[in-house]
């Protein structure tokens, strides 16, 4: 039981630093990235000089976060005399917890045996194994929606309580762009469903471990190839960044429906956006990459199609799990800052159209096929 | 009264697209294709030392290829014996602008062809606008721009001035317009370097 909560405990504080991590590691990828994209050099001014020294650590610019939280944190947190004041407080919160939470499901390791990392642990934690994950529970996808579903009520508040038409028109833009797009979002997931059977996301990666038709690895996205692009192409616009960032639109709407927040509440939103690029790369990580899973690796190590093992120590298979895990959702975050940089926006019309007209038969119709072929393969 | 429906005005070239650029997920992974080769390519560059950007890092680096031309930053000239070919007459302040520049006349006797000489003579380079007038109006020659422009950028604006010294440093002091007669032998001098 003690045991249980420990682990609990480690996962929780692994998952909530790297939830952090990211999303401060991403304001600064955002930046560099993009200017490297377009021929500039990016964010290098901020530095940190040694004490007592003339040596200045600029770091490729690594220190505009610390600089840019400092700022949020120490400039004036403007209020507007607004109507309903315990909304407008509470909105960046109900943006942000559960970004936060929707993590607790995803399975970022395979299973974790503390007595075969070190003999001596074996005398507390006994020779049971943990998933590594924070909540295994059954109903995995359907916690997800349920709990990014609950940013649209963030958002929602934040725009209906600051007195101001921008932010209430940003507002309704997010509720109608993102209720549109959860549906497509969860329309295409289904298709996985019905192929492994289960919502349960550890039992999914699980099953990505394999291999199909020998050489291939059982990822999500060999199945679903086109439901993978479409679930990315929703969870960006549920996201609301470029090419759907029609809420936020600054052209139209200065900030949308976070006009009226400053200081570190508008940096509760701007981080809650961050974390969610590294939320969405860890769903399609999980979903459609194969989880933590290398190509032809399992728990006890290697094994290639060929018929040649390399076995791996318990340490060392967490620790490669641990890190291709973060490397997929690094390289999902990466592409989506590729497609924010490359794309234009949409019209309004446009993103609604697009998801009702376009996406949404295309998400239908995938499952149907899937359907069908899952059936003639069961039958 | 009814109005008129709307009809989107034609115009002589418009955009034609095919199913290929209508589909939209071709065009948009053809961009796609451009922006991240050009990432992987200035990204190799940073990873090999070199720059991925033309850009300058302009206080720690200047540029090599100013223009002989430029107006960079103010010089004074000198006469042969190093005394500045200023005469404080104040045409250059009289015309500039942007009101920067500053200059105190002193009073030395016993130059007989230029009696009045600048004791203070200070740019204001937080407002400068590098027009080029104060050139032009000197009749002496005595001030002119060289192209490399001044290295001051800071957080306070106080500490933008250049005063008489600091301008005085124009090396060539061959090339004068005007060549001072040599002073008569025997003949005093006041300091006023």
């Amino acid at each position: 039981m003690i045991a249980d909560l420990v682990i609990a405990l480690v996962f929780i504080g692994y998952a909530i630093s790297v939830l952090m991590g990211f999303g401060t590691i991403l304001t600064w990828v955002e930046r560099k990235q993009a200017a490297v994209m377009s021929d500039r050099i990016g964010a290098n001014r901020a530095y940190i000089r040694i004490p007592g020294t003339k040596v200045k650590l600029v770091w490729w610019g690594l220190f505009h976060g610390m600089a840019d939280g400092l700022k949020m944190l120490l400039k004036e947190d403007f209020k507007p005399r607004t109507y309903d004041w315990y909304a407008y407080a509470v909105a960046p919160w109900v943006v942000f917890t559960p970004v936060l939470l929707v993590f607790a499901v995803i399975p970022f390791g395979g299973a974790l045996t503390p007595a075969k990392l070190w003999a001596p642990l074996a005398g507390f934690f006994g020779e049971k194994s943990w998933p590594m994950q924070i909540a295994t529970l059954d109903a995995g996808i359907l916690i997800v929606f349920a709990f990014s579903g609950l940013t649209i009520i963030g958002a929602m508040l934040a725009g209906w309580s600051s007195s101001n038409k921008f932010s209430l028109l940003g507002a309704l833009r997010a509720g109608s762009q993102m209720i549109s797009y959860e549906l497509v979002l969860a329309l295409t997931v289904l298709g996985l469903i019905l192929i492994f059977g289960t919502v349960n996301l550890d039992t999914i990666v699980r099953m990505q471990s394999g291999t199909v038709l020998g050489f291939l690895p059982a990822w999500g996205i060999v199945y679903q190839p086109f439901a993978a692009i479409l679930f990315l192409t929703a969870a960006i616009a549920e996201n609301k960044r470029i090419p759907f960032d029609l809420p936020e639109a600054e052209s139209e709407l200065i900030a949308g429906y976070f006009t009226e927040y400053s200081a570190m509440k508008m940096g509760l939103f701007m981080f809650a956006e961050f974390i969610e690029i590294a939320i969405v790369g860890a769903l399609f990580t999980t979903l459609f990459l194969g989880g933590y899973n290398l190509p032809f690796m399992t728990d006890a190590g290697f094994a290639f199609p060929g018929g040649g093992t390399v076995a791996m120590p318990h340490g060392a298979v967490v620790v490669t799990q641990l890190a291709v895990f973060l490397l997929k959702v690094f390289i999902v975050c990466s592409f989506q800052i590729l497609i924010r940089w490359t794309l234009p926006r949409f019209r309004y019309d446009q993103v609604l159209m697009f998801a009702w007209k376009f996406m949404f038969p295309l998400a239908l119709a995938n499952l149907c096929v899937t359907a069908l072929a899952v059936w003639a393969l069961r039958a | 009264m009814s109005r008129k429906p709307h009809v989107r005005k034609q115009y002589w070239n418009e955009a034609e697209m095919g199913l290929w650029e209508r589909s939209y997920l071709p065009e948009i992974l053809r961009g796609l294709f451009i922006t991240g080769g050009v990432f992987m390519r200035n990204m190799a560059k940073w990873m090999t030392g070199r720059k991925g950007a033309l850009t300058t890092y302009y206080p720690e680096e200047t540029r090599w290829d100013y223009a002989a031309a430029n107006r960079g930053k103010h010089v004074l000239t000198r006469r042969p014996d190093g005394s500045p070919q200023c005469i404080a007459c104040n045409m250059c302040a009289t015309v500039c602008p942007a009101k920067v520049i500053e200059i105190e006349a002193g009073f030395d006797p016993a130059d007989t062809a230029h009696p009045k000489f600048p004791v203070r003579f200070e740019i204001d380079y937080s407002r400068c606008v590098f027009c080029g007038l104060c050139v032009e109006a000197c009749p002496e020659d005595a001030i002119r721009m060289a192209k490399e422009v001044p290295d001051l950028p800071s957080a306070d604006r106080r500490t933008m001035w250049l005063a008489k010294e600091e301008l005085l440093q124009w090396q060539p002091q061959g090339d004068v317009a005007k060549p001072y007669p040599p002073a008569p032998p025997g003949a005093g001098k006041a300091d006023r370097s």
